[in-house]
């Protein structure tokens, strides 16, 4: 049995207006995510409305309410700053608050997808290309939820990888092996320098993409790549992908 | 067989429960309410509310010139020769124009955007009244704009895709001061409104 008043560590992912002057939150906690509803948040003096703005990391103090829990405080952990001032960066926010949306369930606890969370944010506030954070983002959450794209088997004959693998098959989940080039009729085309970086990347942390230099083919190639596979999960395109691409694209 | 306690009232006092309770923040008890209100109530009153419930429906619609909630083809802001025709003021919604009204701060003109970005919400750009705003620009003597979208980060967002488009139109761009609010305490401010305001601090 829950306490009546308890203690969350979150990220705030998406807000709508509720009732007068409400805001309904759906946040990410270790326990999972969940909407919980901020009183009197719209009013100018709400104590607490600086405290739960969206993409923030915040602690908050919950209290048990009938239908939906209520935000009795918050404190910010980290606001992320740098994001919240740059469009591009703030775009790639919607991106992964909307993906770990539709990939997860609510209430269903999940630490290390937390942190991933919390990683990613930290990632998108502070490194030179976003994008790769995403790209490292997506990596990992594929494989937190059990859906990790195989780079190092051949996903028809389970033969070890060559640098010479040159299809990728979203419905296969992974790479084909020279031999199953044509297994899949809808693989992708997969240069050897997307299928290192994605090798590196869903090995290492997500904070690893911040220090690379990518070409631009490449990281393109890898983007198509990792949303050919979300599209295949989700059996749909991200609303917020279509914001990003016009955003990276006007710039 | 017995009929069910809804079929008993009867079908006009139901429909209009029924109608009460497609409004936002009116569940079934509230819309029960204001149904016998209105059943025992003066049929003027009754009359009155039907009325401007027409009336808003039939007659208001958006200013053709800044998408304010408006009689006509102009709002009376448009109309007026006395405001200051080379200011801007960009917000979210009708309401806000209100808001800044009730300061006297302010004698410029208004643009209504009708929402924020909000892309998991469906609303993007061309959802907006963005383009009204930058033809606006290129065809009227205007030199600044203001932005005065909210300060969370919806409005944050959708002010920086406005500078984006504004900056190659080459009118001066601001953005409404973020500070602390009247009778407020600092312990309570949160760290980035406390921040702002230090940004923004003025010589006394």
């Amino acid at each position: 049995m829950r306490e009546r008043v308890y203690r969350n560590e979150a990220i705030i992912l998406r807000r709508t207006d509720f009732a007068e002057a409400d805001r309904l939150l759906l946040i990410a906690t270790p326990a999972g995510k969940r909407w919980v509803i901020a009183k009197g948040t719209r009013k100018m003096k709400s104590r607490l409305a600086g405290h739960i703005e969206l993409f923030t990391h915040v602690q908050m103090m919950l209290a048990v309410g009938r239908h939906l829990d209520i935000v009795t405080q918050s404190q910010i952990v980290d606001s992320f700053p740098v994001l919240r001032s740059d469009l591009t960066r703030l775009g790639c926010g919607f991106y992964v608050a909307e993906l770990y949306d539709r990939l997860t369930a609510e209430a269903e606890e999940n630490p290390p997808l937390f942190r991933l969370l919390v990683e990613t944010f930290q990632s998108l506030n502070r490194s030179p290309t976003p994008e790769l954070t995403l790209r490292s983002f997506e990596l990992h959450l594929l494989q937190v939820l059990g859906y990790r794209p195989q780079l190092h088997y051949c996903v028809v004959c389970n033969e070890l990888l060559t640098p010479d693998a040159d299809r990728y098959s979203p419905s296969l989940g992974g790479v084909l092996c020279p031999n199953h080039r044509t297994a899949d009729p809808h693989a992708l085309p997969l240069s050897e320098a997307t299928f290192r970086l994605l090798r590196y990347l869903q090995a290492q942390p997500v904070a690893a993409g911040e220090t690379l230099r990518i070409s631009s083919a490449t990281r393109q190639q890898a983007a198509d790549l990792l949303r050919a596979s979300i599209r295949h999960l989700l059996e749909r395109d991200l609303k917020s992908a279509e914001f990003l691409n016009h955003l990276l694209s006007s710039q | 067989m017995t009929a069910r306690p809804e079929q008993l009232i009867a079908p006009p006092v139901a429909r209009l429960i029924e109608e009460f309770a497609k409004l936002p923040g009116i569940g079934p008890k509230t819309a029960s309410r204001l149904t016998f209100f209105l059943l025992r109530a003066e049929p003027k009153q009754a009359q009155a509310l039907a009325q401007a419930i027409l009336d808003v429906k039939e007659q208001v619609g958006y200013c053709r010139r800044c998408f304010n909630i408006t009689v006509g083809e102009l709002c009376p802001i448009c109309l007026d020769p006395s405001r200051d025709q080379t200011k801007v003021c960009v917000v979210e919604e009708p309401l806000d124009v209100l808001a800044i009204e009730r300061t006297g701060a302010y004698r410029g003109l208004y643009h209504v955007l009708h929402g924020h970005i909000a892309p998991l919400e469906g609303i993007y750009r061309e959802d907006l009244k963005i383009d009204e705003l930058l033809t606006r620009i290129r065809s009227e003597p205007i030199q600044e704009v203001i932005l005065a979208t909210n300060p969370n980060t919806e409005g944050e967002a959708t002010a920086f895709l406005l500078l984006r488009d504004l900056a190659p139109l080459g009118v001066r761009v601001t953005r409404l001061a973020r500070g602390l609010p009247t009778g407020g305490d600092l312990e309570w401010a949160d760290p980035e409104t406390l921040g702002s305001a230090f940004e923004g601090r003025r010589e006394l």
